[in-house]
């Protein structure tokens, strides 16, 4: 599946099938930090993900350009 | 995961509420959090005019269109601080809000106000572009709610905004800054407009689901100066601190709220007076927004 992150906008592919909450992890992104959109929809951390999705990983975390917050 | 409410598909897991929400349910939510935020602390009524401060952010727009949707009266103030493209995008997306909802939206610039645009500002005070840029926001969002009799100015800070200031006052022991954190600062002067935060029991990941779920077209990319920020790094400590157990941040500022912050509200008194220059409140003389446009004008 095609992951789009930002600030700075990029994208990564990770191998699917995989929930939403295992795709961060393996991002090690506190999921907190983050909405996670596909298409007009957002997506609980239990959502399975297949190849074929693009989800984006919108960082909320105002106040700085920041991207998502990362596990140490 | 299935919504709390009604047994739909969820959208949106809140795990310090201990619950999820499917999308109407989800906005009925951060709605009563706004009403609920503005009943408690009297921040105002449908028959005053509300001043709301946006940046073209989530937070701000989130909370214009919730007033909005609520049929307060409501006006934007949009800051142009002149940051390069981050302005001119975040001022579009302001206009646009504005047109689409027709509601009035007041503009000021700080370059014209101060004599130089932020990152100006920054080169000539050799302080950080946050410092000059706060104080020009705090001073012309008064400025702009006494020059267009609004009693009140709103801002979008949210539970996140407001337990980072919380972490860094405290890091630090700033017991003048501990007195005033408030979700609603009363007028104290005649010429001091009320600040309230309707956000203030939302988090940025909830303000953020409201903005994506309304369709708000809000600028996602962050102020360029910010990078970097001390309070960045104090809401990426309080994020990890939510991830192991939920609802610390809420627990940190409502309890600072709730049991500590009269003490600190006790040991402050300061006595205001008006500029004489500007006329606006200080504690000296001299505004520290006048001295900072005097710095300006000599450097240039």
């Amino acid at each position: 599946m095609k992951v789009v992150l930002r600030n700075p906008r990029r994208e990564v592919d990770v191998a699917g099938p995989r929930r939403v909450k295992d795709v961060l992890k393996e991002l090690r992104i506190i999921p907190e930090t983050v909405l996670i959109i596909r298409g007009d929809e957002l997506l609980t951390g239990d959502v399975m993900l297949d190849d074929t999705d693009t989800v984006e990983l919108r960082p909320v975390m105002s106040g700085g350009g920041v991207g998502p917050g990362h596990l140490p | 995961m299935k919504c709390t409410k009604c047994g739909d598909t969820a959208i949106l897991e809140l795990r310090r509420h201990n619950a999820a929400f499917c999308t109407p349910d989800f906005l009925t939510f951060f709605r009563r959090q706004v009403a609920a935020a503005v009943r408690k602390h009297r921040m105002f009524t449908r028959d005053e005019r509300v001043l709301v401060a946006v940046s073209g952010g989530k937070d701000s727009l989130a909370l214009w269109d919730v007033l909005i949707e609520e049929s307060y009266q409501t006006s934007g103030l949009y800051l142009d601080l002149g940051i390069h493209d981050y302005s001119v995008e975040s001022k579009a997306k302001c206009e646009a809000f504005a047109a689409a909802r027709g509601v009035p939206l007041i503009v000021s610039s700080v370059a014209e106000a101060v004599g130089a645009p932020v990152p100006v500002m920054q080169k000539v005070t050799r302080r950080p572009a946050c410092s000059g840029c706060g104080l020009s926001k705090r001073y012309l969002m008064n400025k702009a709610a006494l020059d267009h009799g609004f009693p009140v100015v709103a801002t979008g800070h949210n539970l996140d905004d407001e337990a980072a200031t919380l972490l860094g006052s405290v890091m630090q022991w700033q017991t003048d800054a501990l007195s005033r954190q408030s979700p609603a600062l009363p007028s104290t002067h005649r010429r001091l407009a009320r600040r309230v935060k309707p956000l203030y029991r939302l988090s940025e990941r909830e303000t953020a689901a409201y903005a994506f779920l309304r369709k708000i077209d809000y600028i996602v990319e962050e102020c360029p100066f910010a990078r970097g920020a001390t309070s960045i790094a104090h809401k990426e400590i309080l994020s990890r601190m939510e991830a192991v157990s939920p609802g610390a941040k809420h627990n940190f500022l409502f309890g600072f709220l709730e049991k500590a912050r009269a003490a600190f509200e006790r040991s402050e008194t300061v006595r205001l007076e008006e500029c004489e220059r500007c006329g606006q409140v200080t504690t000296g003389t001299i505004c520290a927004f006048c001295r900072l446009a005097d710095e300006v004008k000599r450097s240039s």
